[in-house]
């Protein structure tokens, strides 16, 4: 553990990513003690900027506080986030173990399934998804997953052909050891670097695209996120740009934070791949 | 009362011409002829065949070429347009209206009766709903002679005039379209009118061009020689046009409510929301009757009381339209200011839920109620987001669902809804945009009739008497009595008499000088130097 640590830190950046992400969890963790009460209430007169009248990152358009809508909007950004990343996971390495195991026929009809979600631009599927099952929390999380969980797949796929014709895993066959034992026990902790690395981006990516639904008004309706106070201010920009930039910078540093974290990881999991990149810059 | 009412029409045909040459000159400015006045048509409409086409943009673009035997002042009175002045018989069934002379169609054909009867009983009886509705109460419409028509209705039907504006009943040219399918008819395509501009160019996404009627009725009228109406669809784009001076009007929905403020400041533009008045529309919360406890009298009361319409007018419309105070608008006829709603305090919204047993639970809450917003755009987000706030501190609380147009209006016309935001004209009497939405003879599974259920024999018989009878005295009663009984039950909770800014140049003279606005020829609007 320590070792990994030791190759963590060795990446600066990741470092730096993984403070941010520290703050934006324990400005969602804190966000009730911080900012008392719903982030919908009208604290103060509408438009009032940053600085003024208590509000550090001033109001919006029916006077709500913007600082509290960015703190209570990080726990629904990173719920979000998390569990669609979850659901995704959970299908991409069920799909990708079966068809990387059992190959032949059930890989080419996995994979031709997983092809057919990969061609649909998973932006707009993701809108028609929502828009079908009408915008709620729940809708919105299986939108998400349902259109990131193609990569996984494919990557877990890649992992299990190339460690299926190993000597260990020939050697648990021999042995006689179940496929569901060998899958979980042999092939998939061996399999597990790059889905971490996968899934830290796909948290990141997971925040953008709720993000982009919300701007689009496809958020549900019943609560407070990044998205959503963009889209709010966007169309009085000129008249209040506090309502959009800082939301935006919210974003901006949370989805750089979790990238950076994501090669952080990859730098710690694959020690020679970090080794040569470090000696070529 | 038929006399007077006589008497004043004889004086109409004058008065409004007087106004406006007096006003003219107080202004300092005589009317200059010459120029191109730019505006927006937002969005591009199908057609312009006005009856073919309904909808806000044809009807705000097709008067130019087609006009009313009547078009309407801001108080609603009736004004001589087509008509040079009519008579209406004292049991109220017989109307003459005496046509002017010498006006021809755009292709140079005499404009007589037998036009206006084709296009009362033919061509609207047809196509439009909301005119059938109403020209079906007529027993016969004759042509006397070349230039007057006689109609009879069947029974008294005071408001019948409003139908007579070029946006309800616009007069259409019979050679063009008798004995041909009116909607697909070759003139659909190339509006043939009596009105001061003609049909010229149209490119798709671009641009409509009208151009001066060189034999236009009134002398020396239009001023303009060209009107064009670009089509802008980005709403930024349109702003920035107006900015700088691209286009020299702007209206309707054109502008959104939040540029108001930094249009207002510029020095060359005069913004104005008059010319709204025949329409008159009015906003509310639409309660669904079925849901309990939205049956219960009590919670509608608290629930008004809880809403600070000030607020909503001066925050999110940015002050452009007015509190509602009852449901028929201000500017619609038979309004009755002293009919008020109660007004907005939460302390005594929350002592009425309290004793009429609706206790809060260890939220705060006391009962929730799914709404759904109106999905016309933004503004109306915003809307229903304040309104959560608002119901929250009489804990009651709103769950939000939102929706597409096409779903919205299916599920009010399903009654597939506890609350949502509705918006409806009024066409300038209550009989003909108020009454549809109280009376329980109007329950129907379609949009803008009283989905919401309620019922009310009370409010029935007063609403009945009101469209039966012939005497505007009378009507005034019924009316001032509904309306004192509807801001005590509150069926639907009314809350903004909206209102759409008309922003323009101000070297643009002459643009609002009737109910409607826009919606009229232009033939008086002039570019002064």
């Amino acid at each position: 553990m320590s070792d990994f640590w030791r190759r963590y830190r060795r990446n600066r950046g990741a470092v730096v990513g993984l403070v941010i992400l520290a703050l934006v969890f324990a400005l969602a963790g804190l966000a009730p003690l911080l900012f008392p009460g719903s982030p919908w209430d009208m604290a103060t007169a509408p438009f009032v900027p940053p600085g003024e009248e208590g509000m550090l990152l001033g109001s919006d358009s029916l006077g709500r506080d913007v600082a509290a809508g960015i703190a209570h909007g990080a726990r629904i950004s990173l719920m979000v986030g998390a569990v669609s990343t979850v659901a995704a996971l959970s299908i991409g390495v069920t799909l990708g173990a079966f068809a990387g195991y059992l190959g032949g026929v059930a890989d080419d009809a996995v994979m031709r399934f997983t092809e057919f979600f990969q061609t649909i631009p998973s932006f707009v599927f993701a809108i028609l998804l929502v828009a079908i099952f009408t915008p709620t929390i729940s809708s919105v999380v299986f939108a998400i997953a349902v259109v990131s969980w193609p990569p996984v797949a494919r990557v877990v796929r890649a992992e299990f052909l190339s460690l299926r014709n190993r000597e260990f895993v020939q050697a648990a066959e021999v042995l006689g050891k179940s496929r569901i034992s060998i899958v979980l026990t042999d092939i998939l902790p061996n399999a597990l670097s790059p889905i971490v690395v996968l899934s830290s981006l796909m948290v990141a990516s997971a925040i953008l695209l709720e993000s982009a639904l919300s701007f689009l008004g496809l958020g549900d309706p019943n609560l407070m996120t990044w998205g959503f106070l963009i889209g709010a201010g966007r169309s009085v920009i000129r008249l209040a740009w506090w309502m959009s930039v800082f939301p935006g910078i919210a974003i901006f540093l949370t989805v750089l934070a979790l990238n950076l974290v994501g090669e952080g990881l990859s730098d710690a999991l694959n020690p020679r791949l970090a080794r040569q990149r470090g000696g070529a810059a | 009362m038929a006399v007077s009412r006589r008497g004043f029409m004889a004086t109409a045909a004058t008065a409004p011409v007087l106004m406006r040459a007096s006003e003219a000159l107080a202004q300092g400015v005589a009317p200059r002829r010459g120029g191109t006045l730019q505006m927006m048509l937002t969005p591009e409409p199908p057609v312009l065949q006005i009856g073919v086409n309904q909808q806000g943009p044809t009807l705000a673009a097709a008067p130019k070429m087609f006009q009313g035997l009547l078009t309407f002042s801001s108080t609603l009175e009736p004004m001589p347009l087509l008509a040079r002045s009519w008579t209406i018989s004292p049991d109220g069934k017989e109307y003459v209206f005496n046509l002017q002379q010498g006006v021809k169609w755009h292709d140079g054909q005499p404009f007589t009766a037998e036009d206006v009867v084709f296009s009362i009983m033919k061509f609207h009886m047809e196509l439009a709903p909301r005119a059938r509705a109403i020209f079906q109460l007529i027993e016969t419409c004759e042509a006397r002679d070349p230039h007057t028509v006689r109609i009879v209705l069947k029974q008294p039907f005071q408001p019948f005039l409003l139908m007579f504006d070029a946006t309800a009943a616009a007069m259409v040219p019979k050679h063009l379209f008798d004995g041909r399918d009116y909607r697909t008819a070759p003139a659909v395509q190339r509006p043939v009118g009596t009105g001061p501009f003609k049909f010229t160019e149209w490119q798709r996404g671009n641009f409509i061009r009208l151009d001066r009627n060189e034999e236009y009725w009134k002398p020396g009228q239009p001023y303009l020689d060209t009107i064009i109406y670009r089509i802008i669809p980005d709403s930024q784009s349109r702003r920035l046009a107006v900015e700088s001076g691209q286009v020299l009007l702007s209206q309707a929905s054109d502008i959104e409510p939040f540029d108001i403020p930094a249009l207002r400041q510029r020095q060359n533009l005069e913004v104005n929301t008059n010319g709204w008045e025949y329409f008159s529309p009015l906003s509310w919360i639409e309660l669904n009757h079925r849901v309990k406890p939205l049956d219960d009298a009590r919670v509608r009361r608290a629930m008004s009381m809880a809403i600070d319409r000030n607020f909503i007018v001066n925050r999110l419309w940015f002050g452009v339209g007015k509190p509602a105070t009852n449901p028929v608008a201000s500017t619609t006829r038979f309004h009755d200011s002293s009919a008020r709603l109660a007004a907005f305090n939460v302390a005594e919204a929350n002592r009425i839920l309290d004793q009429a047993g609706y206790p809060r639970n260890a939220q705060g809450v006391r009962f929730t109620l799914k709404h759904m917003a109106l999905p016309y755009g933004e503004i109306w987000t915003r809307l229903s987001e304040y309104l959560r706030q608002a119901m929250r501190n009489v804990g009651i609380a709103f769950d939000m669902e939102s929706t597409d147009a096409g779903s919205w209006a299916r599920r009010v016309g399903n009654w597939e809804y506890e609350t949502t935001i509705n918006f409806v004209y009024q066409f300038g009497d209550p009989t003909l945009g108020v009454e549809r939405t109280y009376v329980s003879t109007n329950i129907q599974r379609v949009t803008f009739t009283n989905t919401g259920g309620y019922a009310n024999p009370q409010v029935d018989a007063l609403f009945q008497r009101a469209r039966a009878s012939a005497a505007a005295a009378e009507r005034q009663a019924a009316f001032s009595e509904v309306q004192k009984l509807l801001v005590e039950e509150v069926p639907q909770i009314w809350l903004m008499e909206l209102a759409f800014p008309t922003i323009h140049d101000r070297r643009v003279r002459n643009v609002i000088t009737t109910g409607l606005g826009v919606h009229t020829s232009f033939d008086d609007v002039f570019i002064a130097g």
